[in-house]
Parts: structure tokens; sequence; C-alpha cells
């Protein structure tokens, strides 16, 4: 196969947003009569020799749908390129939380950070900024639920994470949400931790983990053999967006993630039948130490 | 403590909080020391306001910057506060707004800001900063792995204060009485070491008597064992 389809159609039909099976008594049981029952038919992003060029060559990310889950975005600073839409989440009674459109700003300017970074990458990726930090007051834990249920049931292709929580009460919620994402074929892209401490979503093995190597390259990443952290990107004196249309040069791993987030939007932009374990397997091909340009072969095993 | 409604507000046993005070100015004192910086300084968490308070401070500012607050959501301390990671930032002076921002908060105007989360079960109580490195042979990853331990070192030794606080049976003080007691406490702190010597010496021994007062009923409220 040389031609690689496009997804198209109601994004609803996609394999991975259907409706899990009704079986009685509401839990669906699992098997497939193949010998018997026809073949579904769906369409492939077929895995080739994967090179740099093959993954992400020539893409800019258009028609992936990238939500920024973080303190806000503001989108009339100059490196934030395509800012969709605005939304945040609200504290409503009993610690429950609603998502609610709101201007496209951001007080802190972490969220606007990382927005730009994507862009920098991606720069037809279409960001949407999902608001679950405000102050310290509601940092992270249910706020961040809220933000990372809706972004999942709205279909985003890319979830970029540069936040985690320590509260292990939220760790089971969290674990499901971040499983129901991958099945949904929604990649979560988040930054492990550069501290000793216990945090989540970042060590699950459902989503994309990335902490920081020191290089200057926005390009040159690095797959990581020892879980829990997936890659290793650039996060070391990056110039970020900084309040006021200003921009800062920063070190953490915050800046790391949006790096390998807009390296998934241009590879799924590319490559849209991709799932996140055939996504996390194109970024450890592509990536810098396995990747051998010379002769088409990768790194030994 | 200045952060009056902080997770590791006062205590009726005023010798806890010169422990913790001693915990977390040692440390500050570490900090600057190790990193050969300008300025190091821990700020708490106030919960009700969402500020954060500058708890201890050594090098610039250190006369007058404990006790100041500034709100938790803006600035690299708010970054921080929000990631839960530690950050650094490096030309912060080139930067206009910041510089002004910087300059009413604290009057001093960094070129580079290293800071990280103190986190306790999971919470972000606070913030570790160090303001201006020296130049040395570590890269940056390394500093921001550093100062990553040394604010987890923090964060152990304030929860092992509160444990031992609890241990005594240290009581809680009502929040309104530690916010005025030790509003009035941090301005007598502030306003020291301006005033002129006979006025400073009677403001001394009034602390001293106020000192021993203090050590004497705990004391007998244990029973005068340890």
């Amino acid at each position: 196969m040389t031609s690689e389809p496009q997804a198209s159609g109601d994004p609803e039909q996609y394999p991975w947003r259907r409706p899990p099976r009704h079986h009685f008594p509401g839990i669906p049981a699992w098997g497939a009569p193949t010998a018997t029952l026809r073949e579904e038919k769906f369409d492939v992003s077929p895995i080739g020799n994967v090179t740099p060029e093959w993954a992400w060559g020539g893409s800019d990310g258009s028609g992936v749908k990238v939500a920024v889950l973080d303190s806000g975005v503001d989108g009339s600073h100059p490196m934030v390129k395509r800012l969709d839409r605005s939304v945040g989440v609200v504290p409503g009674d009993d610690d429950e939380f609603t998502v609610v459109d709101c201007e496209p700003t951001d007080a802190a300017g972490h969220g606007t950070a990382c927005a730009g970074l994507i862009s920098s990458i991606a720069p037809e990726a279409a960001l949407t900024s999902v608001r679950v930090l405000t102050n310290g007051k509601h940092g992270t834990g249910a706020g961040l639920i809220s933000g990372l249920r809706w972004a999942i049931d709205e279909g985003f292709d890319v979830i970029n994470m540069s936040l985690s929580t320590g509260k292990p009460q939220f760790c089971l919620a969290l674990h499901e949400l971040a499983d129901r994402a991958y099945f949904r074929r929604c990649v979560i892209v988040a930054s492990a931790h550069n501290m000793p401490v216990r945090s989540y979503p970042w060590p699950f093995a459902s989503v994309i983990s990335v902490a920081s190597h020191d290089e200057d390259d926005p390009a040159v990443y690095y797959y990581n053999p020892s879980p829990p952290v997936d890659f290793f990107a650039r996060g070391m004196g990056v110039e970020v967006a900084w309040p006021g249309g200003a921009k800062i040069r920063s070190t953490g791993n915050s800046f790391a993630a949006p790096h390998i987030t807009g390296i998934c939007a241009r590879i799924l932009s590319k490559h849209p039948m991709l799932t996140p374990f055939q996504l996390k397997s194109v970024l450890y091909l592509a990536a810098s130490n396995v990747f051998q340009p010379q002769g088409g072969e990768h790194a030994s095993q | 403590m200045p952060a009056s409604n902080g997770p590791m507000s006062g205590s009726a046993d005023g010798r806890t909080d010169v422990t913790e005070r001693s915990l977390l100015q040692a440390i500050v004192e570490v900090a600057r020391s190790v990193f050969g910086a300008a300025a190091a300084s821990v700020f708490l968490l106030d919960e009700q306001t969402g500020e954060l308070v500058f708890e201890a401070v050594a090098g610039e500012g250190e006369d007058d910057l404990v006790g100041i607050r500034f709100p938790s959501g803006t600035g690299l301390a708010g970054w921080v506060v929000m990631s839960g990671q530690a950050l650094l930032v490096d030309d912060v002076a080139r930067n206009p707004q910041f510089a002004r921002d910087a300059a009413e908060s604290t009057g001093y105007v960094p070129r580079s800001i290293m800071a990280a989360p103190l986190i306790r079960n999971g919470d972000c109580i606070g913030v570790l900063e160090v303001l201006d490195r020296g130049s040395r042979p570590r890269g940056d990853l390394s500093d921001v792995d550093l100062i990553g331990m040394l604010a987890t070192e923090v964060a152990l030794g304030l929860e092992l204060v509160l444990r031992l606080r609890r241990l005594t049976g240290g009581q809680q003080p009502s929040t309104a009485d530690a916010g005025g007691d030790e509003g009035m406490l941090r301005r007598i702190a502030a306003r020291l070491p301006a005033a002129t010597e006979p006025v400073a010496s009677t403001v001394s021994r009034l602390l001293a008597t106020a000192d021993d007062l203090l050590a004497g009923e705990s004391a007998a409220s244990r029973g005068g064992s340890r």
C-alpha cells in the first residue's frame, strides 16, 4: 500500500468513537466469530519504513485538534497561531465543575507558553484552550479531571498536559480517563515530574510522558528505554511566550511536552488513522536515538 | 507565621514557630550558598486568599520582604504553583512588564529566577525561589533538579514540624488572633532596624520579656518535661 487513506466522514463513525457493544446486563462480552462473521472494513494508516520524513515531513498539523489543558491561552499572543476556542472549568456546587466558554486570556501565561510551542512546531493545528488552573486555590484535582473529561468527550486528537496532580484521591479517576482517551484515539501528552514526588497522569502507560533534554534543537527528541518516562524533548532554555506579547527563555519539563504534542499533531495530520499505540511506535521509530539516517536501518536492539 | 491561614499556620507554642522559621531560614541560606545566588526565598501559600507570602529570605530583600504578600496566579511563582513543576527563566530583566512587576513587589529586578513547588500531600503549599544564580559548571537542568530536591526537603521538614507540633499538643490559635499578633510582630521586625538606639533597646527588652513569659508558660503546661 502506498497511498495514505484520509479519515473522512462523521467523526462519530470512527471505530474508536463507537458506543460500547450493548449486552445484557449492560456490560459487553467480547469475542468475534471471524469464521462466519463478515470482516469489518476500516481505513488503515500503513506503517512502512518509518523515518522522520515519513512520519511528519511536510506536515503542518492541519486537520488536527489539540487541547491545551492549562491556565488558559492568550489568543492575541504572536506565538499562538491558531486558537479556535477557549473554555474554562467553573466551580459549582458540591465540588462539581462545569466547562463553559470563556475569553481567550491567560493571567498566568503558562498555558500560552505551551500553546506557543505547539504552534511553533505544528502551526496549522487547531488549538483549544481548556483552563483548568486559575490560582493556588483551585490548582489541581477536581477541575483538572472535569476539564480532561470534557476534552476527551469532545474528541480532541491530542491533549497537552504540562501539569499533574499529586493528590492520590484523583489517581483512579485520572487512570480511567487516561484509558478512555487511549481507546478513543485521543493522545494525552503529559510532562513528567522533574521533582521526586508522586503525581499523575504522566506515569500511566496509556499516556505519552515527556521529560527534558538539554539540547537546543526542537526536532530532536529521544526515546527513553527505562519507564515510566517515554521521551526526552527540548526543555532547556526554550524561548516561550510570556504575558503581554513578550517572550522569555525558560527551562522545565512543562515545555518539553508541547514539543512532542506538536510532533504528534504533525504525524496525525499525515497519518490520521494511527491509534495511540501506533503513534507511540512511530515516535519511537523516528526518535533521534533510534532512527539512523544511513541505510534506513534502525539502531541495534 | 505570616501565612496565617496557610497549612503551616501558627502555634501557641512560640518555640515551634522558631523551629519552623529557623528551618526555613537555614534552607534559604543553603540554597543561596549552593547556587552562589543573589537571593533565595521561601513563600507559603495562604489557602484562603491564594496569595503567596514571603516566609524566609536570604540575600537581597532579607531585611524587609518577610511577610510581604502577592497573588499566586501570576509570574514565575504562579507557573510553579500551577504546574507543580520546578522551572527556570533566564532573561527576565529583558522583559519590561516582568521587570516592572518585580520592582514593584520586591524592589529587586533579577536576571534569572529558578523556582520549585513545595508539595505536601499532593498539594502545592508554597514555592522555593532562587534569584540570579552565579555562573557555575553545572548545567541548567542539573540546577533545576537540585532546587527540586531542596524544595522536597523543605516540604518534608515542614511536614515534620507540623507532626511534632501535633504530638506536643501545640494548640492552633484562632485565625484572627494569629493574624493580629503575627502582623504586629512582623511590623515590629520590619521597623526595629530603623529605630533609634534607645527605642530599639527598649523594644528588644520588651520582646525578651515576652519571650521569657511564653517560654515559662509552655514549660509549665508540659509539667516542665520535654
